[in-house]
């Protein structure tokens, strides 16, 4: 297969690229952003989203899905990413999906059509402090009655408090570190003793801290099996990181381009400031890098829907590539922009703080390049 | 089985029955690969055993058409045929600046002759090639060379080109058979004034000079014309419009120079360091910050790799932009630099042996010194930037 977008991706991206660019622009952003919305997306867009069929991409044909891949996934996501549109795209079509792909047929027909219609958000439970480390899951889950009794806290769980459910990893059994014993439950909103509260971030999408004080759900909300959600947990982590690195190949692109523009426009000395040199080479430097992210990302998400064993590394290549790409592109963004880059009337700026939050999205990009070292065995 | 499924069988019993042992271990270096050429002195009999068979089949030029001496494989079959080969640890038969710079332009610029009878001879290895771009005052300013042909009528030994000058950094100019060489045709036009001539490297008035570089290898020499006698059909492309063939080469010359950056196509440098530094008790390479920067420059180089891929993929299909090999020879060159700088930290002072047998005569430190080279030969870092930025990200001239 070559390692560029066929036609049907292609068109994929034609539509999603006019769809976010009509739908979804920075001043669609802007106008959530402004009116302080709590739940800082458009429930509107989300059902549009669904109606474009996105929602469906990583859902199987079987479940009523497209039934299509992470190369789909990331077509749509790296759109999102150079718009800026706040949806719950990442977290719900591509990572709770991924998850509840491992689900019996109940659970499966309790939240499956209310994604593919775009009226049903997830959120993801999985941190517990802030940094990403999901070996060190600590929450718990114990037997009670039909069911099982959470208690513990989470965080960063985005869009939590608009969530019609929550996917959350706790402990069944063995202790902290342990690679089995783990257990995946769909928690939902209602849940009673459960304290979500939610928190403005950096780029204006709202998390929620979550605490969970015995709160009881039945056996019935298990994702998976009891005690080996190790392979659930690790398909929402693979696709919603292979999905954030996607988005950001879009956010770093989308900053590279505006601020190119800019190059172009600014004069100063009589000149375009995009004549002199010293702007040139960083201006090629960073498109270099972006192209080399760019590629990086494609070939993870290949591998993944090819099943490759060599998938799982490429996932953190491309986790790491990405966000280091994207940070350099924000911060050149701005700084090259000079004073404006530092208005909020300005663009720019609102790329480095989307940025800033999807490097940390399931780890950053010092735990994915710690995951390639661990990998090779040193 | 598809066809690509039975095409990969193929191959891979091809050359499983036709590859020797010997072809099949890593090259030690360019003394260790196969360069052909009228002179050249095979190391071994698999050496040219693997250059006849891979020759008879077209397999040196996998992609070239039949009749110019390739296999005519389409872009997935190449590309299946080259991961065979690296699956089986098959050395490349024919190392060949024909094959890799001076073939595409004959492709694209050549009349149906000279294709007929040079590509034959590079895809035999037949010809030893070298390449007359750079001189004392033209480096990064290339187009300003003046090394200059003089047109002679001559109705009894045939028109022709006098050509006196000096070219500078020729790789292996000692070793070559012919020379593929930029010269000035009408000193009025900068641009519009220079041809690409092909001459044999034994014609009177050729000498040539080696140059020592900080490695101790002499890779480049200096090259002197005095009074170099050219046939007038021994040019390539159109009087005067040599820079256009010289710039598709360069393309060519860059993409060569960036794969540089695949390093020896081991997964992980990090991995092969752990001999050198040890693990520490978690399993660790005993050296934290150096082991932050080699997972890092792993990162780099998967990326790159993939990036590689990419762009094979997007210029054999036609959607890459004509410019991309300027990045590629930015960011391989780059990343090999950095290769060798961990190599070299990694080694400590075992590294910095020159002569010794341990070092197999200071291979480390001589590699490292080389690739320095990377990001100067064929163009700069600098020059590939300036190139990105005007003709990829279309910024304003100064």
């Amino acid at each position: 297969m070559p390692l560029f977008l066929d036609d049907d991706q292609s068109m994929l991206q034609d539509s999603a690229r006019e769809f976010m660019k009509a739908e979804g622009s920075v001043s669609h952003f802007r106008e959530f952003r402004d009116k302080n919305c709590k739940d800082g997306f458009s429930h509107g867009l989300w059902k549009q989203f669904a109606e474009m069929g996105f929602t469906g991409i990583l859902v199987s044909e079987d479940d009523g899905g497209l039934g299509l891949g992470h190369v789909e996934a990331g077509v749509v996501l790296e759109q999102i990413g150079r718009n800026l549109t706040p949806s719950p795209f990442l977290t719900t079509a591509v990572a709770g999906v991924a998850a509840l792909s491992h689900a019996d047929a109940e659970l499966k027909g309790q939240y499956l059509p209310g994604i593919l219609s775009g009226d049903t958000v997830l959120g993801l439970a999985i941190d517990e402090k802030s940094k990403h480390r999901p070996d060190q899951i600590a929450m718990t889950a114990e037997r009670s009655g039909n069911g099982f009794k959470l208690t513990g806290r989470k965080q960063f769980v985005i869009h939590g408090a608009s969530a019609d459910m929550l996917i959350v990893a706790a402990r069944t059994s063995g202790s902290t570190g342990d690679a089995d014993g783990l257990t995946l439950f769909a928690v939902p909103k209602d849940a009673a003793n459960m304290d979500v509260n939610p928190v403005r971030l950096v780029d204006s999408a709202v998390a929620a801290h979550v605490k969970f004080d015995g709160v009881e759900v039945n056996a019935d909300s298990v994702i998976g099996e009891v005690d080996q959600g190790g392979e659930v947990l690790g398909a929402l982590l693979t696709a919603g990181r292979i999905g954030s690195a996607s988005e950001m190949v879009g956010v770093g692109g989308g900053a590279m381009d505006i601020t190119v523009d800019y190059l172009k426009e600014r004069k100063q000395f009589g000149s375009p400031i995009g004549s002199f040199q010293a702007l040139q080479h960083r201006a090629a430097h960073l498109y270099s890098e972006m192209e080399i992210a760019g590629a990086a990302v494609l070939k993870a998400g290949q591998l993944l829907d090819a099943g490759a064993d060599n998938a799982a590394l490429y996932v953190h290549v491309a986790k790491a590539k990405a966000s280091k790409a994207a940070n350099l592109a924000v911060r050149e963004g701005v700084q090259m922009h000079g004073g404006v880059g530092m208005t909020d009337e300005y663009d720019i700026g609102l790329y480095m703080k989307r940025d800033r939050a999807l490097s940390e999205f399931l780890g950053d990009a010092n735990y994915h390049t710690n995951k390639v070292a661990e990998l090779h065995g040193y | 089985m598809s066809d690509l499924e039975q095409f990969k069988t193929e191959i891979r019993s091809w050359l499983e029955e036709n590859c020797p042992p010997e072809m099949r271990k890593p090259v030690r270096g360019d003394e260790d690969m196969c360069w052909g050429g009228r002179n050249f002195e095979f190391q071994s009999e698999a050496q040219k055993l693997w250059l006849e068979r891979c020759a008879a089949k077209g397999y040196t030029v996998p992609d070239w058409p039949k009749e110019y001496g390739g296999a005519g494989m389409s872009p997935a079959e190449t590309k299946i045929f080259r991961r065979e080969m690296a699956k089986l640890g098959c050395r490349s038969p024919l190392s060949s600046f024909g094959i890799w710079m001076l073939g595409p332009a004959l492709l694209k610029f050549g009349t149906e002759e000279q294709k007929v009878h040079y590509l034959n001879q590079i895809a035999r290895g037949e010809i030893r090639w070298c390449q007359g771009y750079s001189e004392p005052g033209s480096g990064s300013d290339l187009v300003s060379l003046q090394t200059f042909g003089e047109e002679v009528s001559d109705p009894v030994g045939g028109d022709h080109w006098v050509v006196n000058g000096q070219k500078v950094w020729t790789s292996y100019a000692d070793k070559a058979d012919w020379i593929f060489c930029l010269v000035r045709t009408d000193k009025e036009d900068k641009y519009r004034g220079i041809s690409f001539l092909l001459f044999d490297m034994e014609t009177p008035g050729v000498s040539t000079k080696p140059i020592k570089l900080i490695s101790g290898s002499s890779p480049f020499c200096e090259t002197f014309f005095d009074d170099v006698k050219v046939p007038k059909d021994q040019i390539v492309g159109e009087l005067n419009r040599g820079w256009d063939v010289a710039k598709y080469l360069l393309g060519h010359e860059r993409e060569m120079i960036s794969g540089g950056g695949l390093g020896d196509g081991s997964p992980s440098l990090g991995a092969k360091m752990t001999g050198a530094i040890g693990l520490n008790g978690l399993g660790m390479l005993d050296d934290q910050i150096l082991r932050s920067e080699l997972a890092q420059f792993d990162v780099d180089a998967l990326a790159f790799r993939a990036m590689a891929e990419k762009f094979m993929d997007e210029m054999k299909a036609g959607k890459s932009h004509p410019a991309q090999p300027n990045m590629m020879k930015y960011a391989g060159t780059e990343l090999n630099k950095q290769r060798h700088e961990l190599v070299m930290s990694a080694g400590g002072s075992d590294a910095l042996e020159w002569e010794s047998e341990a070092s197999r005569g200071g291979k480390k430190p001589r590699e490292w010194l080389r690739t320095k080279a990377n990001s100067i030969e064929g163009g700069t870092s600098e020059i590939m930037l300036n190139v990105i930025s005007k003709r990829i990200l279309e910024l304003p001239d100064g």
